[in-house]
């Protein structure tokens, strides 16, 4: 039952994702290139999630449980590492050079682009690389 | 220098709307699962096979095949709008191997740190959203403006 439930929110991700236009590279481009012709949509996507996301979350960490009964899984790192801004720096070239951050790549793969699936396995390399590195 | 607005690609309605469908998606998969739609980190998770239980991929699997497959239902209802990708594949190569390392590195991507993060009021995803997208601006206007 609860598999269910995790496949219908991957299943919604992705169509949100189709839906806001950020599994179209041109148009994710179009946002970041600001001095190019400048696409402002993608800002409204962040608009439309956040509230929506603030109200499960804040729902979730009042209750302490899932719906099922079970523990949350809550990230609890609050250290601003080094870590942190130089893979943010990194992951924001990478996402500009393509158009494709990780969710809306692996849309693309399941639409069938062969130059998304390309991206993915370039992607899942160079995880897998920060991986063997630092946490052997 | 100054700012051209594409009003022919302006969507903000669609836009909005995927967006909410977004927050809902991390809000079930909160509430249902008690976990974060962070992508990067479930398909590193699902990479690390060294004494992991079963129930390790179950969920980050479910997800996946939802994920995988919302073109497929998508198209069910309505004509999939069209991914333009214009880079070619050297690009694609590298910014995949940037975007795979970097995410990693950061401990998430736009979903964990701009979604989930940002609704739960961390400052840490604060920080990497500023920084993903100052550099991804940056890189745009390096890349496609200046080359």
């Amino acid at each position: 039952m609860q598999t269910v439930f995790v496949f219908f929110a991957g299943l919604i991700f992705g169509i949100g994702l189709i839906v806001s236009g950020m599994s179209n590279p041109l148009k994710v481009i179009g946002f970041l290139n600001l001095f190019g012709n400048w696409n402002p949509s993608l800002a409204f996507v962040m608009l439309g999630a956040i509230p929506v996301s603030f109200v499960g979350m804040r729902w979730a960490e009042s209750r302490k449980r899932t719906m099922f009964d079970e523990p949350l899984h809550l990230p609890g790192k609050t250290h601003i590492s080094k870590d942190l801004v130089i893979g943010s720096a990194i992951f924001g070239i990478g996402w500009a050079l393509a158009g494709f951050c990780p969710g809306p790549a692996l849309v693309a793969v399941g639409l069938g682009y062969l130059k998304a699936i390309v991206f993915v396995f370039a992607m899942l390399f160079g995880m897998l690389i920060h991986d063997r590195i630092k946490r052997p | 220098m100054s700012l051209h607005i594409d009003f022919i690609q302006f969507t903000p309605w669609q836009s909005l709307l995927g967006g909410v469908l977004i927050g809902l998606a991390a809000a079930l998969l909160i509430l249902f699962k008690g976990r974060i739609a962070g992508i990067s980190g479930i398909l590193g998770s699902l990479m690390q096979f060294t004494n992991t239980p079963a129930n390790h991929f179950r969920w980050r699997l479910s997800f996946l095949i939802g994920l995988l497959s919302s073109g497929f239902v998508y198209g069910l209802f309505a004509i999939v709008p069209n991914s333009q990708i214009d880079a070619n594949y050297t690009t694609l190569i590298v910014a995949g191997l940037l975007v795979g390392y970097g995410t990693r590195m950061a401990s998430g991507c736009t979903s964990g740190h701009a979604v989930c993060g940002l609704s739960r009021l961390s400052t840490r995803s604060a920080v990497a959203t500023v920084t993903f997208m100052l550099f991804g601006f940056l890189t745009a206007f390096l890349f496609f403006q200046l080359i």
